[in-house]
């Protein structure tokens, strides 16, 4: 754990209880500047509440939540658009911040959709509209960057171009990523931290402890397991400078 | 030559247009067409009050509708009923509480068909200023509210996720509301006040391809109405509100023959 500067959200035993039924409970875990902690689990094991959580989106909850940054970008996992607004992306990317055209071209020409810049929003394909997300997230330089599945609807080679980006901008801008993603052998190479829910924090760790675990082996079973275990395997040797393989 | 009470008209029209200009385009993106309706019924409450008690109109309209809304938050939070039964209960609830008041005012001479549709006649001076006042507050408060009530019209989640606390702007925006109908009841009359937020508006969404736009053509649309439906009143000895409302359908009419070019060319 690196010193206490660095943390930017960090939950305290938080949970959220709707009708009396608890969606998420005993949260905890903490987002640092320039690390990227990505939540994993089944579908209805809370990890989009988890990410409204830390963002402020819910006021009643158990626990809390200690924010210390406000400068924020959020690529909700779903969004609905009313189309009774007439909104081209233009316009979608300053909605909550006024940012120079620079950013907005810089920003969409990372994502790879500068050409729809112009475009209503209301005519753009499921892919395009999450890296139109995307990029509006990240536009703004946030500090902390919230992730809810942020390339669902992504062509194959569009996902792996986008989580390639999304390290990179972790890296340059030493931006904090709260990321939830489903794709774990994408999510794996990239990951500090692994936090796998159910419902409450099953475990957590960096991703190889969490691949070595028996409740995320029982969660996800053992194939999953080995998906993460492949990832050791990296590390597990160094090139010398002699162009010799060398075992750790 | 014009009457004065003509271009008295005229001025207090053309202030309520450019108000209603912009926030008819948020009733439409925001779907409060019935919130509206709501208010604008429950102002009649607010008229009689000020005529037992010999208060301005507008502001007791102001307060009363006021009220109303902020009755609504508070039900909405505390009842299981839908959104639709809340405000039909206090619209017509206040309706009525409003026509039962005026049954107990009988030594007041009531001109109920101008509460109910508008009177050019009776603009005064001073209610110009009261139009052209408040409606700046009104613009005023809506611009700085502008940035957290579009994004949060735009996604709720997203807005309160980076910071713009859009609860604030959402009440903020209600209390505007209650003003506009305050400032314009005289013009356009109760019943019809929320055509003149909406039917502009609507005509605007049919031709144009940007929110900053839908704003412009919504208030060009509303001053257009104005007009049109003023001097149509005049020539035709018709109810002001009725007029003006009719105009901005003509426009709206208009607007859809946009709608058709575009579709065809997209084909």
């Amino acid at each position: 754990m690196s010193s206490n500067q660095n943390i930017l959200v960090k939950l305290n035993g938080a949970g959220l209880s709707l009708n009396n039924k608890w969606l998420v409970k005993g949260v905890s875990l903490q987002v640092e500047k320039g690390k990227i902690v990505t939540l994993i689990g089944p579908n209805g094991s809370g990890k989009s509440t988890t990410a409204k959580i830390a963002l402020g989106i819910y006021k009643k909850i158990d626990g809390s939540v200690e924010k210390y940054t406000s400068k924020v970008g959020y690529v909700p996992q779903k969004i609905s658009i009313d189309w009774t607004l007439p909104l081209r992306v233009n316009d979608f990317m300053v909605l909550t911040e006024s940012i120079s055209n620079e950013l907005i071209d810089e920003a969409l020409s990372l994502t790879g959709v500068i050409h729809l810049k112009d475009k209503n929003l209301g005519d753009l394909s499921g892919g395009e509209f999450q890296r139109v997300l995307l990029a509006r997230a990240i536009s703004k330089k946030p500090e902390l960057l919230v992730l809810d599945e942020p390339v669902q609807g992504v062509d194959f080679t569009g996902e792996i171009a986008l989580y390639e980006l999304i390290k990179k901008i972790s890296d340059e801008l030493n931006c904090g990523i709260l990321l939830i993603s489903h794709d774990l052998h994408t999510v794996m190479s990239a990951t500090d931290h692994v936090v796998c829910l159910n419902g409450h924090v099953c475990c957590s760790g960096s991703p190889m402890d969490v691949a070595k675990n028996n409740e995320y082996k029982a969660l996800f079973g053992e194939q999953a397991s080995q998906i993460l275990s492949r990832y050791e395997h990296r590390h597990d040797h160094v090139h010398t400078s002699e162009g010799e393989i060398k075992k750790n | 030559m014009l009457d004065d009470f003509f271009i008295r008209a005229l001025i207090a029209g053309v202030g309520v247009a450019i108000v209603t200009g912009p926030l008819g385009c948020f009733v439409v993106w925001r779907r409060l067409s019935y919130f509206g309706d709501t208010l604008a019924h429950s102002a009649l409450l607010g008229v009689t009050l000020a005529y037992s008690m010999e208060f301005n109109i507008a502001f007791s309209v102001f307060i009363i509708s006021s009220l109303i809304a902020l009755t609504l938050i508070q039900l909405q939070k505390r009842t299981n009923l839908p959104g639709d039964a809340l405000l039909g209960l206090l619209a017509h609830s206040s309706l009525a509480i409003g026509l039962v008041v005026i049954g107990f005012l009988s030594f007041i001479r009531f001109d109920i068909m101008g509460l109910l549709f508008g009177d050019i006649l009776a603009v005064t001076a001073n209610d110009l200023l009261i139009i052209w006042i408040g409606g700046a507050l009104i613009l005023l408060v809506l611009k700085l509210i502008w940035k957290p009530l579009f994004a949060s019209t735009v996604n709720y989640e997203l807005a309160e996720a980076e910071g713009l606390n859009p609860d604030r702007a959402k009440a903020i925006f209600t209390i505007l509301m209650a003003a506009i109908i305050a400032i314009s009841i005289k013009m356009v009359g109760l019943l019809l006040i929320t055509g003149m937020l909406i039917i502009p508006a609507a005509m605007a969404r049919n031709i144009s391809s940007s929110p900053q736009k839908m704003v412009m053509y919504s208030i060009i649309g509303g001053l257009l109405s104005v007009i049109l439906g003023l001097f149509s009143s005049l020539e035709f000895n018709t109810a002001s509100g009725p007029s003006i409302i009719a105009a901005s359908l003509l426009l709206f009419i208009l607007s859809l023959l946009n709608i058709k070019q575009s579709i065809k060319l997209k084909n």
